[in-house]
């Protein structure tokens, strides 16, 4: 039982440091609970000298205790320091087990027992969770460790896994790599390893049967000493030698324990985070909630939040948040002069996506946006460019270009570009303002955010989108009334890869419209399917047979993972009737496709090896892929003579190191695919970003910018395992020098050994590395220039598939 | 097509930047352009060499001489700077497939280039040795392009898919599987596989290297051992042979490859040292032309 305090923080990371350094300095009563005996348990746990990076670099910090780029050592240091000066109430060893009472007269119960009763509750207690602890006997052993940062850690160490999911496997396979020359046993209860891929379950058994880690099944700890792992098997205790302990027996997310106190979520899903207001306040009156658990993973926002929401409880509503210097600058370009809380206001009140949106969300998306002015005429974007960010209309209107001397206008309070936010493609038609206007533009990250976050937003997203999307495949001949019934009930449809839309031979006249994703079109020749064309989102099919009332001439289906609007032949054929223009753009285009198909099948009969060849080649490239590609490297081995130039000069275009592996990958009929960036549709890479750094560039690249924390979430999401977590080797002495003195270690990425030697101790960050597609390099892409036999293609898949290549192959 | 998208990248954007995507070879780089420019410059010579009349007779020292002398000596220091340009990797566009192709057929024009600039007058001086210098450089790059036109395509076919490091990779983890597999078998039978445990894929020397014959290799050794051995238990002698025929598989599979790599590389280990011999014989040519001037 202890007096009651004016607040009380729940975890004393950099968000709950700051809050109670905060709450000191202003002389309220507190207390700071932590669950471990030390600061910052989830920094405390990074891996020696690891180097924390102070990002976003344009954000101020504002607290009571000091936060750098530096050291894990040096980082704890200073707050263990900035605590002590500051006179914070910390609570070692309390981990909260339940939160009772309301505002004023909070009870707060450790798993201790202790009880402490406070005014106000700030939960700063991120989302890692609680990892769970082993429970036989010697199981606080400080050799037990609960991650593994980086497996170079470890060398010739005797080292057991005890767990079976995917971390316990992938923390194996990361320590029993053969150079590390450790010694690796991996234990599970049960029998099989259900928890795991097949994947990681295969690469394990694999590396079990070549002798680099021992494989327990139906085994587990018993006793834990130093040096020794007493083990329970099917036939008995045994003892082994045992240095070190990874336990990964998975963990408790912190939503459930949030949700017990009370406190509602924006959604369901996974990325959902507590419903706040401006001061952080939940659903709960009395309990705000900062930090990682209310979306702010970066630590900068977190230590910032943690004064705020202080701030806040003490009274001071006058308090701006550090970000409002920011926000003014992004508005100052305006002609009318406003604050930035009317500016927020409206926004919010003048654009429909805005309307459910919170104030405190609006601000994170305002951040994360452009505002600008718009003269009467001025080009917003142009058709044909790439571009994923979201417009939405403050003020005045926009006008699309939908056809030759076609414009429709888009009304104030609306929004545009969401095409590219949709498909990833480049943009459909030129917009330009139709008088003076303010258009905001949201970056397509913040708005994913913004439609994950905000139901109603999303809605009216999709809305728009299918409706524009329509209208701009039928080039224009259709009005918004047309399109009323489809867009009121649409029929979306998603398909996995490889899945058939339609067969040759079915019946039915429905028409699809590619949503996102790509098909490839099939015909049986001869009993074989012929691959005849690839169609990229923004497409139409299944037009033949309304035109023609004929079966399905030819087979469609997933190249990737696609989602396609389905609108009723009856719907179509109205279309058609109405809109004359319309019929005779649907008309010309089956009249370019049967010709196409005609063309294949004549080929077929007199070079049919030709054509085989063609199509095997297309299955190839969708089986590895490239059907999400937007332009991805190939490699003609008949051609290449493995001289690897093209990855010594990648290495040498960056910072010394190479974003491409030629040797690795598929090959089919000499056409290699290798290891490097296709520039996906729809990046994988970009879906987890913590500092949000990695963009589409001007010419479609999909790049990273400085500010890479090193989490490594993007290589994990890549399933083409093209991003590397590296660190930039040092400088080399130049190639002259090399020529004439072999000085140095010549072009390309230099050995692992040389620069190893050149560091000495000094370990650099390893930050995510990939191919940006030679962005900012005038020659472009040096993997292609330089390649000394011509081996070396970049191209989109639809180039690559087109017929003229099949024609060129024919002869 | 029928979508409005229009995807091709016929409209180049502000930043769109110099892109090489078309699929053609070093050799029919542009339609053969350097094969005709190369082609014409050796007529043009030909032809030139016909109908100019130098008194008394053509030869290095007349004024027709020293035009094909001075051409020839620039392009082989041109022609020299292709290693420089193959590492150097600047940010303005440049083919390395275009100064390939370049290199090929003008580098083969300097036959009839230096040739003509002897008025076929050789001797056993240190000009002719220039001269020889060169035609065995350019023999030297003559098989370099049969090489790269021909053995890129087994290269891809022994490979099937594998790296180098997944090739020496599968040939260790077969020796630890031998390596555990041959515990039960008597001495006698145990040796060979010792030492076709102890044996380092990467010896054999040059000749064996370039030949792709292993006849005192250690591992064939072993297999034929205990095939015909009667030793041993004969369920764990029959899992080891089985091993050892998987090694065996997979080191022709990796000399093969080393075999095809280390052809498509033991020219430049002639051109390129031969290619500085002949700047140094050609130094010492116009120094002494031009010494007894």
């Amino acid at each position: 039982m202890s007096e009651p305090v004016k607040v009380a923080i729940i975890g004393s990371g950099p968000a709950g440091l700051s809050a109670a350094s905060r709450a000191a300095q202003l002389g309220l009563s507190h207390i700071l609970l932590e669950k471990t005996d030390h600061l910052s348990d989830t920094i405390f746990k990074y891996q020696k000298g690891k180097r924390v990076l102070a990002t976003p670099e344009r954000l101020d910090l504002r607290s009571d205790c000091r936060f750098a780029e530096g050291a894990r050592e040096y980082i704890l240091g200073n707050w263990d320091e900035d605590a002590a000066n500051n006179k914070v109430q910390v609570a070692y060893h309390a981990e909260v087990a339940e939160v009772t009472g309301e505002k004023g007269a909070f009870a707060i119960r450790t798993a201790k027992g202790d009880i402490f009763h406070a005014e106000n509750i700030v939960l700063a207690i991120g989302t890692q969770g609680n990892p769970n602890r082993m429970r036989c006997e010697g199981a606080d052993l400080p050799h037990i460790i609960y991650q593994v940062d980086d497996p170079e850690d470890f060398k010739d160490k005797h080292i057991t896994v005890v767990g079976s999911g995917d971390a316990g496997i992938e923390n194996a396979l990361g320590v029993a790599e053969e150079a590390l020359e450790n010694t690796v046993t991996i234990l599970n209860r049960s029998k099989d390893f259900a928890r795991a891929k097949a994947k990681n379950v295969a690469d394990m058994t694999e590396a079990g049967e070549n002798g680099f880690m021992s494989i327990r099944t139906e085994t587990q700890p018993k006793l834990v000493e130093a040096g020794w792992l007493t083990l329970e098997t099917p036939t008995g205790e045994e003892k082994i030698e045992c240095d070190v302990i990874v336990a990964r027996l998975g963990s408790v997310a912190p939503r459930g324990f949030v949700e017990s106190m009370g406190i509602e979520f924006t959604g369901p899903d996974r990325e959902a985070f507590p419903k706040l207001s401006p001061t952080f306040e939940t659903t709960v009156p009395g309990l705000y909630v900062i930090g990682a658990l209310a979306g702010y993973p970066l630590i900068k926002h977190c230590m910032n939040q943690g004064y705020d929401v202080v701030e806040f409880i003490n009274g001071n509503q006058a308090l701006t948040p550090a970000d409002e210097k920011d926000l003014a600058a992004i508005f100052a370009g305006l002609p009318q002069q406003k604050s930035v809380s009317e500016w927020l206001d409206y926004l919010r009140t003048r654009i429909r996506i805005f309307a459910d949106v919170s104030p405190l969300q609006m601000r994170e998306f305002m951040l994360d946006s452009k505002v600008a002015f718009y003269g009467k005429g001025d080009v917003v974007f142009e058709k044909g460019e790439p571009g994923s960010s979201l417009f939405a209309i403050a003020d005045g209107h926009a006008v699309v270009e939908v056809g030759p001397d076609v414009t429709v206008p888009i009304e104030q309070g609306s929004i545009f570009g969401e095409v590219g936010l949709i498909s990833g493609r480049k943009r459909g038609a030129t917009i330009r303002a139709g008088e003076d206007a303010i258009f905001v533009e949201v970056s397509r990250t913040a708005a994913l955010k913004l439609m994950a976050a905000v139901p109603g937003a999303k809605r009216v997203i999709n809305r728009i989108s299918l409706e524009r999307q329509l209208l701009q495949i039928f080039k224009g001949g259709l009005t918004v009334e047309d399109l009323q019934p489809i867009v009121e009930d649409p029929a979306i449809e998603r398909f996995p890869a490889g899945k058939v839309v339609l067969a040759e031979g079915d019946a039915g006249d429905d028409v699809y419209v590619i949503r996102s994703g790509s098909m490839v079109v099939e015909k049986d020749i001869g009993g074989k399917p012929i691959f005849l064309r690839y169609l990229p989102a923004g497409s139409f099919f299944g037009e033949m047979a309304v035109l023609s009332g004929a079966p399905r001439n030819a087979t469609v289906k997933a190249a990737v993972a696609s989602e396609v609007i389905r609108l009723k032949g009856e719907q179509f054929k109205d279309m058609l009737a109405k809109r004359p223009q319309v019929r005779a753009a649907t008309e010309a285009a089956v009249a370019e496709r049967a010709a196409m198909n005609d063309f294949i099948e004549s080929r077929k009969a007199s070079y049919s090896s030709a054509v085989d060849l063609y199509s095997d080649t297309a299955t190839f490239i969708m089986k590895e892929g490239l059907g999400e590609a937007t332009d991805a490297l190939l490699i003609d081995e008949n051609l290449c003579v493995g001289c690897d130039n093209c990855e010594k000069a990648c290495a040498d275009s960056h910072e010394g190191l190479s974003r491409l592996d030629r040797e690795a990958g598929k090959t089919f009929a000499h056409l290699h695919v290798p290891t490097s960036c296709r520039h996906c549709e729809h990046p994988h890479c970009m879906a987890d970003c913590p500092p949000n750094v990695i963009h589409r560039g001007p010419d479609g690249e999909v790049f990273m910018e400085p500010g890479c924390i090193g989490c490594g979430n993007c290589m994990r999401n890549c399933p083409y395992g093209v991003i590397r977590m590296e660190a930039a080797p040092p400088e080399k002495p130049s190639l002259l020098r090399w020529l004439l003195t072999g000085f140095g270690p010549g072009p390309g990425e230099p050995s692992p050994k040389w620069t190893k030697k050149q560091l000495g101790d000094e370990k650099p960050k390893k930050i995510a590395v990939k191919c940006d597609m030679c962005k900012g390099i005038s020659g472009g892409p040096a993997c292609v220039r330089a390649c000394p036999t011509g081996a070396a293609i970049r191209v989109s898949p639809e180039e690559f598939l087109s017929i003229a290549r099949l024609e060129e192959d024919a002869g | 097509m029928a979508s409005l998208f229009k995807r091709g990248r016929t409209k180049a954007t502000q930043t769109e930047r110099v892109r090489e995507r078309k699929h053609e070879g070093f050799l029919r780089y542009a339609g053969f352009r350097w094969a005709k420019i190369s082609g014409g410059l050796c007529l043009l010579i030909i032809v030139s060499y016909a109908m100019v009349d130098v008194t008394p007779r053509h030869n290095g020292g007349s004024w027709y001489g020293y035009t094909l002398g001075t051409i020839g000596a620039a392009l082989i220091l041109w022609l020299t700077a292709l290693g420089y340009r193959k590492r150097k990797m600047t940010s303005t566009a440049w083919s390395l497939k275009a100064w390939t192709s370049a290199h090929v057929y003008l580098g083969l024009s300097l036959i009839v280039i230096g040739t003509w600039h002897t008025g076929f007058q050789l001797g056993w001086n240190v000009h002719t040795l220039a001269w020889a210098l060169m035609l065995l450089v350019i023999l030297s790059g003559l098989y370099g392009v049969i090489v790269y036109a021909t053995l890129p395509a087994a290269l891809s076919n022994n490979r099937d898919e594998m790296t180098q490091m997944q090739m020496l990779e599968a040939i260790r983890a077969f020796d630890r599987q031998l390596h555990s597999a041959a515990q039960p078998l008597t001495p006698a039978d145990t040796a060979p596989v010792l030492a076709a445990l102890d044996e380092d894929p990467f010896a054999g020397g040059i000749v064996a290297r370039l030949g792709g014959r292993y006849p005192n290799c250690a591992t064939a050794a072993a297999l034929r051992t205990l095939a015909a051995s009667l030793s041993s238990d004969a369920a764990a002698r029959e899992k080891v042979v089985g091993l050892l025929k998987q090694k065996v598989a997979a080191l022709a599979r990796l000399r093969a490859h080393l075999r095809l790599r280390a052809l498509l590389e033991i020219w430049l280990y002639v051109h390129v040292p031969l290619t500085f011999a002949l700047i140094a014989a050609l130094s010492a040519h116009i120094i002494s032309v031009f010494f007894y001037w």
